[in-house]
């Protein structure tokens, strides 16, 4: 019983991440109909920037709390502007041409910002500094659940909470709904569609760096190479739920996380993607809009 | 109060508008009648700013609009009601509303507003909380002309209200955009299939062919042209 606690705790962690940076995914999908797949690269650039900020910090000798409010708030201020600048660049330009010219932009995007990572970086793994302590009341539980399984749980849980408020109550939230559903619509009611579909990037930027940063921290090591898997995974959790719906991508990230967590456990971790892939299919097979995805009829 | 001065708008390569000039006065109920792929639709997203011409001019109340981005044009009060109603599925009927007044911040006006809309469409008002995409045609045609007025505009432009509708709900329909245009002195342009229907309400018209105007009356010269009648009055 105790193991399977540890496995389901070390799943939830992991879906947390898969759910944060598949969130990007799916609202960058639901506004523009696009797959961006530099979405992993900007979640790897945000362990990056947390990794330089906190090392730094650590330097001037900085309390470890300042040192994680401030490296995260750099790693997704860092990302958001990357991520606003490549929707700039590399899709508003192809806004009108065939989506198969902006998908390849993005996957262009993508392998542009690994090797930049990588010329600056080197390919080693750079070993990532401890942000999140071991606290003295988890100490009981600390053989199923450790101090930063429960830190990332907690941030992911507010950022997600934080999220639906803006999309439910917020003007910018209702645009991006607006938006989402019909776009020329949005247009004739005076929504400037151009700024939401940033916005939409900045917001989906900045989750995956935050993601990047807890992740990096858990794990203890990074290179420039961990935002293509991270990314791959997250898509998958982003289409397991329902491409395009927000509780789908987070349905969708814990769902995977769960799955691979439990297939280490109990079969071996050489069989984790097996399972996650099948877990994938299968959904598919039997429902091909994904857990939470909807094809609503509109009558004309 | 709005004037087109020989607008030339591109789909493509594909050109969809061919010089289209036409002139409306203030609180004046305007048709553009023609037949499918005339250009009748592509006219009133080129004055939204949605397909913009390549070449021509555009004014509203004697400033140029012609290359303004669609969220200024409807700032300054140019609203639209497009064809097939473009009503937000997953949005309430109390949102879509909402969203008509998105560039609004008059709380106290918008409520009026919404009470003027819900005066006239009953309907919708007991229909609040159901989603635009369960709503029947006529119903979801009733909500995208109330959205459309959640604005507040000085000119509406809609386009084929009557679309897909039973006779009834499009007799309904039109005595509604005479009464909005007689009440809240709203000048109204009205792209329509329905050239009889359009014709009854309009003080003038323009008839367009091949992406460009190639007749303008008033309503009742063109209901009694020869020519009209044999083309789109069915007589």
């Amino acid at each position: 019983m105790e193991y399977f606690i540890e496995l389901f705790f070390s799943g939830l962690t992991r879906g947390s991440i898969y759910a944060l940076i598949a969130l990007g995914y799916t609202m960058v999908y639901g506004i523009i109909g696009l797959i961006n797949f530099a979405h992993g690269e900007i979640y790897m650039i945000g362990a990056f920037t947390s990794f330089i900020v906190a090392t730094v910090l650590s330097i001037y000798g900085f309390p470890l709390l300042s040192i994680v409010l401030l490296a995260g708030l750099a790693a997704a201020v860092w990302s958001a502007s990357y991520g606003f600048t490549i929707e700039r660049i590399a899709y508003r330009p192809l806004r009108q041409a065939p989506r198969l010219s902006a998908l390849i932009s993005a996957i262009g995007m993508s392998i542009f910002l690994q090797n930049y990572v990588l010329l600056a970086q080197t390919s080693d793994f750079q070993p990532f500094p401890e942000l999140i302590p071991d606290f003295d009341f988890m100490e009981p539980y600390a053989h199923v659940v450790g101090s930063s399984d429960i830190v990332i749980l907690l941030t992911t849980a507010v950022s997600m909470i934080a999220l639906t408020l803006l999309i439910k109550f917020s003007r910018v939230g209702k645009a991006m709904r607006a938006t989402s559903q019909d776009r020329t619509m949005a247009m004739l009611v005076g929504i400037n569609v151009n700024n939401v579909i940033s916005m939409t990037f900045i917001i989906g930027s900045a989750l995956a760096a935050i993601g990047g940063m807890l992740i990096a921290s858990h794990i203890g090591q990074i290179n420039f190479f961990i935002g293509f898997i991270a990314g791959i995974k997250a898509f998958t959790a982003a289409v397991l739920g329902g491409i395009g719906s927000i509780p789908g991508a987070v349905l969708g990230g814990f769902v995977l996380g769960l799955t691979e967590s439990f297939a280490t456990g109990y079969v071996s971790s050489d069989y984790e993607d097996v399972f996650a892939f099948s877990l994938l299919v299968l959904i598919l097979i039997f429902k091909p809009a994904g857990l939470l995805g909807r094809e609503e009829t509109q009558k004309v | 109060m709005l004037e087109l001065r020989n607008i030339r708008t591109f789909y493509g390569n594909i050109q969809a508008l061919k010089g289209v000039s036409l002139e409306i006065k203030n609180g004046e109920i305007i048709t553009l009648i023609g037949a499918n792929g005339a250009g009748k639709s592509t006219t009133l997203m080129s004055i939204c700013g949605v397909a913009p011409p390549r070449s021509g001019e555009i004014l509203f109340r004697g400033e140029p609009i012609t290359q303004m981005s669609p969220d200024h044009i409807v700032a300054l009060g140019v609203c639209q009601v497009p064809e097939g109603r473009h009503i937000f599925p997953q949005l309430t009927v109390q949102e879509n509303l909402d969203m008509g007044a998105f560039l609004r911040s008059d709380k106290r006006e918008i409520a009026r507003d919404l009470e003027y809309v819900f005066s006239l469409f009953p309907i919708l008002k007991e229909r609040r909380t159901q989603h635009g995409g369960t709503l029947s045609g006529g119903e979801q045609q009733m909500l995208a002309m109330s959205r459309a007025l959640m604005a507040r505009p000085q000119l509406l432009l809609l386009d084929e209200p009557s679309m897909g509708l039973a006779p009834l709900i499009i007799r309904q329909i039109f005595e509604i955009i005479k009464k909005i245009n007689e009440e809240q002195d709203t000048t109204i342009f009205l792209v329509e299939q329905n050239a009889n229907q359009a014709l009854q309400i309009a003080h003038r018209g323009y008839v367009i062919e091949n992406g460009a105007i190639t007749m303008s009356d008033s309503a009742e010269n063109l209901l009694s042209n020869p020519d009209v009648q044999k083309a789109y009055l069915g007589i």
